[in-house]
């Protein structure tokens, strides 16, 4: 999300940023001011430009208008698109700037440019956007939330689902009545002038402020980069209590009209709570198998895969919309069940399309919701009651740190890994509220209650975002809080999660009792008998996890070092130990294999990678429909190739037995997860023929029929180069795909 | 051991309970199970074990159902297996996976974890020679896939090979050409996992109450 630009000198570069953003206002205020001039001036000239043709005979003609000048044809596009480059840009102005980037947290910095810009506006007598509701729900907030469900640590998030779904539904809850009952209280001291909301609007006050906001929470979190278990607990609140909210806003906001409530309206808001809830979740679960049966059969248009994701998963959100469902858990489960067979299915290229497009949505939206927030505060009518403004911010703590104190007691009774004092502390500090509060008391009639709603919201808002929000990273430090270990994907320890998650299982069994892992072991279970066949296309629906993680072990290293050039040691042999010291010796084979002297290998290294890149040069082509035919993505296939070849090799370096690279999973597969940071390829990728021939043109290098390793070194390294060369010349004339397949 | 009435007496359980931390409830519910599982003899053998059913779909059953024979898990520093346990090595063994509690020093945290990653160790050093060599770990790789229907003996060599070359640049970090890894030993394995968590992963929860045991 961060563009980091390298300021030549700290003083120039504050200098630019101020620049740049003093720029953008200006530019703004200009187009702004010229709208409104402009708007009288369009229609001017829309009247005027029928006369001449009535009164053509009676006045002169008209010179042709070789420049004219028609704002309002663009209007609406041009200002969005303004307001989302100044958004941009500031973020970029923010990064350049890097004491205060690490100090404040973004989200301030974007809230504070919103009123500034705000302020601007209404200073020249303009008027200012304000967030509509709309606007958010439908356009802002879908592609958060995509974000942040695609990508969401599924084995953290179901092992702490008990604890997270008790901090959303029943803490939310008492969050709600908790402080709408007080504030009820307090509207009926003497004195504050706030007789006038009775208990029903207190209570839907207290709904609209209780709910932990997801957007606020990615956001500071985002920065902190807190522990795992944390990170999902406070996160994952935020994101199903959107079930609660929802249940409880509709459901006060009626009564509110309705004035009176029963024992059957309250048992309806509990049945309602449960249909919103799962009805949700099964109408994204619907959507996201819909999604991955789709994508199954895509591998002829690449080009349109990562759409089917973006689509399914929106048109998820919208039909829960339709029934007033929870949209946002709709949208979570269409993501996270569509994930593992989408991965399985599509092209690295689109994965990486995947990915980067959510980032970027996700990013914009954020931006704009924070800057518009700043806008709508000074743009809004206000209704400031200090004892009303003020209780509510202090509600909105105590309730909070006592719901988190009070359930985590409850909950450490069932919990393996209980919460400390910290983590509840954190979790409790980390209850932000954000835009979606500020949307739905939006959404609210008008009314004076309404402007001292909102008047209220904004505060607690900006409350916790700044206060909360700039003083959580300190206080993470001060706390020594467990922070977010860097995941270096070891081999090692897969294995061992694979070998504990099978070993807790039998042991669960010999204790007799159906636990946590009996249960996950079943699913698994299932999901590789059944599902997987139908959702994963070809060979992969039967590869065992182990294996598709050791082969994007594999890739990552090999794209690494393509990515870092070709002076890059390879990172394997940083420690200089390799198979060598671990296979067991004979002495038979020591007299047979020579060793290579360091400078020959670097030679031939450099010998291949020239080649490499010069036939790469030759090959660019570009064509917008037809990615498979591009050669670029066949040349990184065999870059890709020839350096895992070279690390295998370096592996297998004296081994007798021929390395049957054959016999490895042809089929692989790229994706790129944020949380293990790892590549894995897809050879099907470049495969244009039917399946059933996987060797795709690279493999000529390392599926030719088994090399007799026994030879000397020296002659294993000419031949290589011989074959490189022969490969390298086979790619400079493409010619139809067959004869590459069949050459070499 | 002499026999052990199922009585839920307290004075019977009350060192047992001391040595392996469990509560005497807990302790109950394990003695039903045992006897339940063992037809209630005194002592369990393996082919008791393999009467399990959900057990036979594990792939690496039969290492689990080794753990519980081999004596460097009694805690008593011995060596080698036996073909029968009782009751207390049952407990024994089974109060590996007890979870700690929440107010421990880190000095306790660390002792758990080493007792923890120990288990593990000795369940792949099938031979009991204190190393686990390429041959072993290879072993535990293939048991893990041998589930899948597609199973390369290959695949399985590689990634072994590669999990090994991990721990040896790990541990050793710069070895000459003509130097020999020997095998993985018990501090190159808890320099390997320094960071698998494994207080917190490696736990079931031990019930109070005496549930039906479905899991026959």
């Amino acid at each position: 999300m961060a563009v980091l630009l390298r300021p030549p000198r700290r003083s120039s570069s504050r200098i630019t940023a101020l620049l740049v953003r003093s720029a953008c206002v200006l530019f703004l205020v200009v187009v702004c001011a010229a709208s409104a001039a402009r708007r009288d001036a369009v229609e001017g000239n829309n009247d005027t430009s029928h006369h001449p043709l009535t009164n053509s005979t009676a006045h002169k003609k008209k010179p042709f208008p070789v420049l004219s000048f028609n704002y309002d044809h663009v209007r609406k596009p041009f200002e969005i698109s303004l307001w989302i480059l100044l958004a941009l840009l500031m973020k970029l102005g923010f990064h350049i700037i890097p004491t205060v980037s690490t100090v404040v947290p973004e989200s301030c910095l974007l809230i504070f440019v919103g009123l500034l810009v705000g302020g601007i506006i209404k200073a020249i007598g303009e008027e200012a956007p304000i967030l509509d509701s709309k606007l958010f729900f439908l356009y802002l907030l879908p592609p958060i939330i995509l974000d942040a469900g695609y990508f969401l640590p599924i084995r953290a998030f179901t092992e702490n689902m008990g604890t997270i779904l008790v901090f959303a539904v029943v803490g939310t809850l008492w969050n709600a009545f908790f402080i709408g009952g007080m504030m009820y209280g307090v509207c009926q001291i003497e004195g504050a002038k706030l007789a006038d909301v009775d208990l029903l609007s207190c209570l839907l006050f207290g709904s609209i402020i209780s709910a932990v906001d997801p957007v606020a929470v990615l956001a500071v979190f985002e920065e902190i980069h807190i522990n795992e278990l944390l990170h999902i607990l406070v996160f994952g609140e935020s994101l199903l209590n959107d079930a609660v909210t929802v249940v409880l806003y509709h459901l006060f906001k009626e009564f509110s009209h309705a004035g009176t409530v029963t024992v059957v309206d309250a048992v309806l808001g509990v049945v309602c709570f449960l249909v919103v809830s799962l009805g949700g979740v099964l109408v994204g679960a619907i959507y996201g198998l819909l999604g991955a049966f789709t994508s199954r059969f895509t591998s002829h248009t690449r080009v349109i895969e990562p759409l089917f994701v973006f689509l399914y998963s929106y048109m998820a959100y919208l039909s829960a919309e339709v029934f007033h469902l929870s949209g946002i858990m709709s949208l979570i489960a269409c993501g996270v069940m569509m994930r593992p067979y989408v991965e399985a299915n599509i092209s690295h290229k689109s994965y990486t399309t995947i990915k980067y497009f959510l980032k970027m949505w996700s990013s914009v939206s954020e931006t704009l919701i924070f800057i518009f927030l700043g806008v709508s505060t000074v743009a809004g009518p206000h209704a400031w009651n200090w004892t009303f403004v003020v209780s509510t911010v202090v509600l909105c703590l105590v309730s909070r740190v006592l719901g988190v104190i009070g359930l985590t007691f409850i909950i450490n009774k069932f919990r393996i890994v209980k919460l400390t004092k910290k983590d509840q502390f954190i979790v409790a500090y980390g209850g932000l509220r954000g835009a979606i509060a500020f949307s739905l008391g939006f959404l609210l009639t008008n009314s004076e209650m309404k402007q001292l709603f909102l008047t209220a919201i904004i505060t607690v808002i900006f409350f916790t975002v700044f206060v909360q929000g700039m003083t959580i990273r300190p206080l993470v430090e001060l706390l020594a809080v467990k922070r977010k270990k860097e995941n270096k994907g070891s081999i090692n320890e897969e294995i061992h999660t694979q070998f504990l998650d099978h070993l807790l299982t039998g042991i669960e069994c010999i204790c007799g009792h159906y636990g946590h892992h009996h249960w996950k072991d079943k699913l698994n279970r299932f999901n590789k008998a059944y599902v997987k066949k139908w959702l994963i296309a070809g060979e992969r629906s039967t590869e065992p996890q182990l294996i598709s993680f050791y082969n994007k072990m594999e890739m990552k290293q090999a794209m690494m070092l393509v990515e870092s050039g070709s002076a890059a040691k390879l990172p394997t042999i940083v420690s200089s130990v390799s198979m060598q010291n671990i296979q067991p010796r004979g002495p038979a084979r020591r007299r047979a294999i020579p060793s290579i002297s360091k400078s020959r290998e670097e030679e031939i290294r450099k010998i291949l990678r020239n080649n490499l890149q010069k036939t790469r040069q030759r090959l660019r082509s570009y064509s917008r429909h037809d990615l498979m035919l591009d050669p670029f993505e066949d040349l990184s296939e065999v870059r890709f190739r020839k350096q895992r070849v070279e690390m295998e090799r370096r592996m297998s370096h004296y081994l007798t037995v021929p390395a049957n690279r054959q016999e490895t999973p042809q089929v692989r597969k790229v994706c790129f997860e944020p949380e293990h940071q790892v590549y894995t390829y897809d050879d099907s990728d470049s495969t244009r023929g039917p399946r059933s021939s996987p060797p795709d043109a690279v493999s000529l290098l390392s599926e030719s029929p088994q090399r007799p390793s026994r030879r000397g070194d020296g002659e294993l390294r000419a031949k290589d180069e011989q074959e490189e060369l022969k490969l390298s010349r086979c790619l400079s004339d493409p010619g139809p795909k067959k004869e590459e397949e069949g050459d070499g | 051991m002499g026999a052990l009435q199922s009585l839920p007496g307290q004075p019977q359980y009350a060192d047992l309970a001391e040595k392996t931390g469990f509560s005497y409830d807990q302790i109950g519910v394990l003695h039903k199970r045992f006897n339940q599982l063992s037809h209630n003899e005194e002592t369990l053998r393996r082919d008791h074990f393999n009467d399990i059913p959900d057990l036979a779909c594990n792939p690496i059953r039969s290492q689990i159902i080794e753990a519980f024979f081999d004596r460097r898990n009694f805690r008593q520093n011995g060596e080698g297996t036996v073909d029968e346990i009782g009751f207390e090595q049952f407990l024994v063994v089974m109060s590996h996976f007890k979870p700690p509690s929440l107010h421990i020093t880190d000095d306790q945290r660390e002792k758990i974890r080493k007792e923890k990653l120990r288990f593990i160790f000795n369940m792949h050093d099938t031979d009991n020679d204190g190393t686990i060599t390429l041959e072993e770990y290879r072993h535990v790789v293939e048991e893990l896939l041998s589930l899948s229907e597609t199973l390369e003996k290959n695949t399985a060599k590689s990634i072994a090979d590669a999990a090994m070359l991990e721990v040896a640049s790990i541990s050793m970090g710069h070895m000459e050409p003509d130097e020999f890894y020997e095998g993985i030993t018990f501090e190159h394995f808890l320099k390997l996992l320094a960071e698998f968590e494994i207080e917190s992963r490696m736990n079931i929860r031990f019930l109070k109450m005496d549930t039906t045991t479905l899991c026959k």
